[in-house]
């Protein structure tokens, strides 16, 4: 017996699927959450010795608790997934658009600009359109330039993209410190303290209605426009190879550059939300790692806009939570990375189990071999 | 590449103010003064009543955690001062992290809505989104430490907390010029240069470099210093580089306002590299990042100014708007001397702390500094909070005298310091 001398089939295999019911890919996905619940618990329970239960339990307080934590929550998920939506017609079509962050940035930042010079000076639903519309023509051009470098000179737009998040950050800094308040404090402050002009009001009774509002309709708005427009379809045929897209007849120069310009406009956008919506000033951390957590929160959606509402809304939920946990057991933002990252892992970890299946060595299969 | 940058966005603007056109009116000055909400209306905290100290609610809002040294001497501050007036431990809700944005409102009010009689934030950038929620809240005290708005903005429930830190600067001077002194008189140093290592050109820093180089003067009085800013309040390697800068061109002794080590690491790089070069600190003791170079370290203690609001509260008394107290109340201090310092230190520190106590010294005494070679007789600060970028005054405050009695009195008209001369002797290499 020194080598074994025939073929046997391996303990299991794995097989593509060719498709997979509904119920069953959820069912799977479910199972994920519940396993990264209980992986967690585990970690929790081995390195404090909280119960989890007790943990889960706060974080859920921490997001949903009260009505103004619910409503804290509704407003981080609307900027999340505004940001999200944004991406989602640029990955559809694979171009990497890691540039979110800054499209969000100069956003935010033209925005701020308007509400400081321009504030008092007209009516708030007025001076709101003013900067909505400026804040997409900034993102949009923001996501022009790495689109009119891919589509003329092919660079690469991932290091692009990544790049502009620099400059970016650099100009904001640079208004904080032409906008500081007072002199040398590097802070900005609230903008409009007194007046709240070109602050977002109350809408339908809601603090944050306009943000529901909004980015409700651009939820809606890009589902229909990536799945049942022609554009849509030409970014997904662009998506899935460049050649078939030029033998269609599509010219994918154009594609990305359209496609570009309204992604950049989407998240620039989101950073007026943010700035006009929520944070009523302006730093470098307005953006705040979304434009990069908002790249997951497309890809596990695989861009359909509705799911990507669930998964921004978990999210979401597991920062506003980390908060709660951080004071009521002293378990600090490291112990939410963690959590989160558990979770992360197994939802993306569960797409193998969607895709593939496996296919353990019965005495059926083992003969068949 | 700046000014470019810059025409291009005030050409956004422009763009902007042109498509517009219509020009409606400005609404009306002073809407942030909201009746407050229902739930809170009838809710009466016990102003005038006072409190126990078992009933008392206390939330607290930090921008980091206990790892930055800036936060943990509040969270230390606020935990000691909790301890001496027997407030219970599970009576304090902190939320740590809390960047200085609409996070902070929302914790606020958060904080309100779960009960909290009084609400501390420890970072200058939370005021203004903290004072968003005392217009919510009327019946609840939110204390903006560091805050600079409380006495001008008119709202009773909004209050702001200083130490006089100015005087642990001048006495970590004093510690400094003894150093400094000897290195002159044993001859390894031939020019008489300091360096500090400063965040941004703030009235805060201002303040406190000042009062450093004339604790320095009032042992070594042909003493100068170089200020480099570093544009953040913490950054490792900016303020190494800063303080690698500073060396190279001839200073001694680095001081620095701001809040890593990486300043006093480099000093004592330079110093094991065989330089006469020491490191002077701030909030924390350096002795672990530089053993032979530190000094000492200039110290707020935090517990006294929150005993004494939360004391105030408790007895049912209005809590001034500003409250500033210094080394006669306990409020200020510096770290144990270390090893390299000179002899005699430990006395000079022990004069210059009695002479602060018993009020015959004064830090900014202006027989001691000059500005553009003259003796300073008159300073007029401005206490009204101007939009620097507009020039809007957001809240309008009188106009006072600060030199008394020949000195310049800092933190007194509002705790926060608004020293901002620039003395003769100190040069700031890049500000703005």
């Amino acid at each position: 017996m020194s080598s074994p001398a025939i073929h046997t089939a391996p303990l299991v295999r794995i097989a593509k699927r060719d498709g997979i019911a509904l119920w069953k890919s959820c069912l799977i996905r479910l199972a994920a959450v519940f396993l990264a619940l209980v992986l967690s618990g585990l970690f929790i329970y081995s390195l404090t010795k909280l119960n989890p239960v007790d943990v889960y339990k706060a974080m859920y307080d921490g997001a949903f608790g009260t009505s103004r934590r619910t409503w804290i929550t509704v407003r981080e998920v609307m900027t999340l997934l505004c940001i999200a939506i944004g991406l989602a017609p640029a990955f559809k079509m694979r171009f990497w658009n890691i540039g979110a962050e800054g499209q969000v940035l100069i956003g935010g930042i033209v925005t701020a600009g308007m509400m400081i010079h321009l504030g008092n000076t007209m009516s708030t639903p007025l001076l709101l359109l003013v900067m909505g519309v400026a804040s997409l023509a900034a993102g949009a051009v923001w996501g022009l330039i790495p689109a009119l470098f891919k589509a003329r000179w092919n660079t690469n737009e991932t290091l692009f993209t990544l790049m502009l998040n620099y400059v970016a950050i650099q100009l904001t800094s640079y208004c904080v410190s032409l906008w500081e308040n007072p002199y040398g404090s590097n802070v900005v402050g609230q903008i409009n303290q007194q007046t709240r002009s070109g602050w977002f009001p109350e809408l339908f009774g809601i603090s944050c209605g306009l943000n529901v509002l909004l980015v409700l309709v651009l939820t809606v708005g890009m589902y229909i426009y990536l799945r049942y427009s022609k554009q849509g379809y030409e970014i997904a045929v662009l998506g899935e190879s460049v050649n078939t897209a030029r033998y269609a007849g599509i010219k994918p120069s154009k594609v990305i550059i359209r496609t570009m310009i309204l992604s950049g406009a989407i998240c620039g956008l989101a950073g007026f939300i943010a700035v006009a919506g929520a944070d009523h000033t302006i730093s470098v951390d307005t953006a705040g790692g979304r434009g990069f957590t908002a790249i997951i929160v497309a890809w596990i959606a695989k861009f359909n806009t509705f799911v990507m509402l669930l998964i921004s809304l978990l999210l979401v939920f597991l920062q506003q939570g980390a908060i709660e946990i951080a004071t009521q057991f002293g378990l600090n933002d490291f112990a939410a990375n963690v959590i989160t990252g558990i979770i992360l892992f197994c939802i993306i970890g569960s797409e193998f189990f969607i895709n593939y299946r496996l296919i353990p060595r019965s005495g059926k299969e083992a003969k068949g071999a | 590449m700046k000014k470019l940058l810059a025409l291009l966005l005030s050409l956004t603007m422009v763009f902007g103010m042109v498509a517009c056109g219509s020009k409606t009116d400005a609404p009306s000055g002073d809407t942030a003064q909201e009746p407050g909400t229902t739930e809170n209306a009838g809710d009466s905290t016990g102003e005038t009543t006072g409190m126990s100290p078992e009933e008392i609610q206390v939330g607290v809002i930090l921008l980091h955690d206990e790892n930055s040294a800036y936060d943990m001497a509040h969270i230390e501050g606020i935990k000691t001062a909790c301890t001496e007036l027997g407030i219970p431990e599970e009576n304090v809700t902190y939320k740590m992290n809390i960047p200085e944005d609409a996070t902070c409102y929302d914790m606020a009010a958060d904080l309100a809505d779960a009960g909290c009689d009084i609400i501390f934030s420890d970072s200058y950038g939370h005021q203004t989104h903290m004072m968003q929620a005392a217009a919510e809240f009327p019946d609840t005290i939110f204390v903006a430490c560091t805050g600079d708005q409380a006495a001008v903005s008119g709202m009773s429930n909004v209050k702001n907390i200083f130490p006089y830190t100015y005087e642990s600067r001048y006495v970590s001077g004093v510690v400094a010029g003894m150093k400094l002194k000897e290195l002159l008189d044993n001859g390894e140093v031939t020019e008489a240069k300091v360096g500090y290592v400063g965040a941004f050109p703030y009235a805060e820093v201002v303040s406190g470099y000042t009062a450093f180089l004339l604790g320095i003067q009032s042992i070594v009085p042909e003493a100068t210093m170089e200020v480099q800013y570093t544009n953040t309040w913490f950054g490792l390697t900016e303020e190494a580089e800063a303080a690698n800068v500073l060396m190279d061109r001839g200073a001694v002794i680095i001081s620095q306002h701001a809040d890593s080590t990486g300043a006093p690491s480099a000093v004592q790089a330079a110093w094991e590299a065989g330089k006469p070069v020491y490191s002077v600190g701030y909030n924390i003791d350096m002795q672990a990042a530089a053993p032979d170079a530190a000094l000492t370290s200039a110290q707020n203690v935090w517990s006294v100014l929150y005993k004494h609001t939360l004391e105030t509260f408790l007895a049912g008394e209005e809590i001034p708007a500003d409250f500033a107290c210094g080394y006669a109340d306990g409020a200020q201090s510096i770290s144990a001397l270390g090893k390299n310092c000179a002899e005699g230190t430990q006395e000079a520190v022990d004069a210059a702390w009695a002479g602060l106590k018993d009020g015959s010294l004064h830090v900014f005494d202006t027989s001691k500094f000059t500005v553009g070679g003259e003796t300073v007789t008159t300073s007029t600060f401005d206490l009204s909070i101007v939009d620097f970028v507009t020039g809007n005054v957001i809240y309008e405050g009188d106009t006072v005298e600060c030199i008394k009695d020949g000195h310049f009195e800092e933190s007194v008209h509002r705790a926060a310091p608004y020293f901002s001369l620039r003395i003769d002797g100190i040069t700031e290499l890049n500000a703005q």
